[in-house]
């Protein structure tokens, strides 16, 4: 579904992401991981193209997104993000948060995006916060609405950029329960995240990333039973003690 | 001091100020909208088209917008006729809504660029993930959020512009100002009605001045 090919990636001078090469099948979870500053950002945005590279090449569904002659948006309309910040837009309502992307782009008709908005607002638990503003809302709430958002393009696959760390740790698990649903109905899924209890519960691998570059690419049980490299394990260790 | 004569003007006067806030009025809507397009040059990517607004606004900052009024008058007659190949003349009216326009662009560009940087990279983001294009993307998403923290200085400035339009009297235009100033020279009494004109110029921008504030608190809160 997802095919990482050789990506190489410099801002002027500094190499971000090196010969990065992985692969995510359909229905498969893959959870990256590794220290601030590692690329990990950086990686899955190249995946639907909101930043470009430089060499490689990345194809998603068939379709290469270094390629110049990539219809990008629509591309990207076909695979789900939710971001750190959640970024709803906080001019609109939750409701018309939901809809304004299936209406503009995907040419739905008014009623129809809003029944679907609404409908999947009620499966993350907050339909009763249609008509709110996303300020209203708190952090926990605002990100389900994000993935609720990203849900209603009926996108192909989902990536995630660390979608609970900018979350008050009592709102983290209502998060990662809609994520572990969406995981266990087969959705294809690529998520930067440090929460391990989520990677063990449903991730089919674990990425370890480590200035730039993909140090571990193993099943779940191989990483979380004996990683292979030093870097991998101290992180480990680190962030597993709290 | 006497000011029957003041009453006996006021038909002039009404349609002098009628001019004044039809120039105010078109000129901020053509300046903002101008200014919006020059904004977005201005941030695009692409460096000619960057570099072109760049020296547009730092040229049209650098110089008096009294300059420009009379330029306009002389020389957008004669392109617009040269382009037409018409020779009617377009009026006073006409050569300076298009120079107030363009000036004021240049300044309304700078606080639209503000209003834009000051949307985070994240929200741009999201939309392109959604799939939406370039346009979309500015239009439904980044320049409402955008407008939304500016208004308060964009209304600034249009009071700024509302006390420039009197400098329209340099080509002859009747404006407030100016019928003012005619009105008060007919019968001899141009102390009164300099005075009169003077005070409504200070109770319109002040007031809006304040409204203005009223409203920035408002949304800062
Ligand atoms: N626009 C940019 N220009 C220059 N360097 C950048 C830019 N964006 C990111 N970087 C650098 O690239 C590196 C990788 O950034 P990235 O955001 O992908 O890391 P990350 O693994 O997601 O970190 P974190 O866990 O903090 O989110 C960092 O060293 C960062 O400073
Ligand atoms: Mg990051």
């Amino acid at each position: 579904m997802i095919s990482i090919k050789n990506v190489s990636k410099w801002y002027g001078d500094f190499k971000v992401l090196t010969d990065c090469t992985t692969e995510v099948q359909k229905g498969e979870v893959v959870v990256v991981c590794g220290p601030s500053g590692s690329g990990k950002s950086t990686l899955i945005k190249c995946v639907n193209g909101l930043e470009p590279f430089q060499s490689g090449d990345i194809i998603v569904d068939g379709i290469s997104v270094g390629s110049p002659k990539t219809d990008l948006p629509k591309l990207r309309s076909r695979v789900g993000m939710v971001f750190q910040h959640f970024e709803l837009f906080p001019h609109l309502s939750i409701t018309d948060n939901l809809a304004l992307a299936q209406i503009k782009v995907l040419g739905r008709k008014e009623d129809e995006a809003k029944k679907k908005g609404l409908a999947l607002l009620d499966r993350v638990g907050l339909s009763a916060h249609a008509a709110k503003f996303p300020g209203q809302l708190s952090g926990g709430q605002q990100q389900r609405v994000a993935i609720a958002r990203a849900l209603a393009m009926d996108p192909i696959a989902m990536l995630f950029d660390e979608p609970t760390s900018a979350l008050d740790p009592e709102m983290i698990n209502e998060v990662l329960d809609v994520m572990v649903q969406l995981a266990h109905e087969g959705m294809t899924m690529m998520c930067v995240t440090h929460e391990m209890g989520f990677a063990r519960k449903v991730a089919n691998r674990v990425i370890f990333m480590d200035q730039g570059a993909i140090v571990e690419d193993a099943n779940k049980d191989d990483f979380f039973g004996s990683p292979r490299s030093e870097r991998a394990q101290t992180f480990l260790s680190k962030i597993l003690q709290h | 001091m006497d000011f029957s004569s003041l009453i006996t003007a006021m038909p002039g006067l009404l349609s002098g100020m009628m001019l004044t806030l039809k120039l105010l009025v078109l000129a901020i809507i053509g300046g903002v909208a101008l200014g919006t397009l020059l904004a977005l040059a201005r941030l695009s990517n692409n460096k000619l088209l960057s570099t072109l607004a760049g020296f547009y606004v730092n040229y049209f900052r650098s110089i008096p917008l009294l300059l420009v009024i009379t330029w306009f008058y002389f020389v957008v007659p004669f392109i617009i006729g040269w382009l037409t190949g018409t020779n009617e003349p377009i009026g006073a009216f006409y050569s300076c809504l298009v120079a107030f326009m363009m000036f004021e662009a240049a300044y309304y560009c700078e606080i639209v660029r503000a209003g834009i940087q000051s949307i985070s990279k994240g929200q741009v983001n999201a939309a392109y993930a959604l799939g939406m294009s370039y346009s979309q993307t500015m239009r439904l998403v980044i320049l409402p959020q955008a407008f939304r923290k500016m208004t308060p200085l964009l209304l600034q400035q249009s009071i700024i512009l509302f006390q420039d339009t009197s400098l329209v009297y340099a080509v002859g235009l009747m404006d407030f100002l100016n019928s003012a100033r005619s009105g008060g020279d007919i019968v001899g009494e141009l102390h009164q009605f300099l005075l009169f004109a003077g005070l409504v110029y200070f109770i319109i921008s002040f007031g809006a001045s304040t409204l203005v504030k009223r409203l920035q608190k408002r949304l800062t809160v």
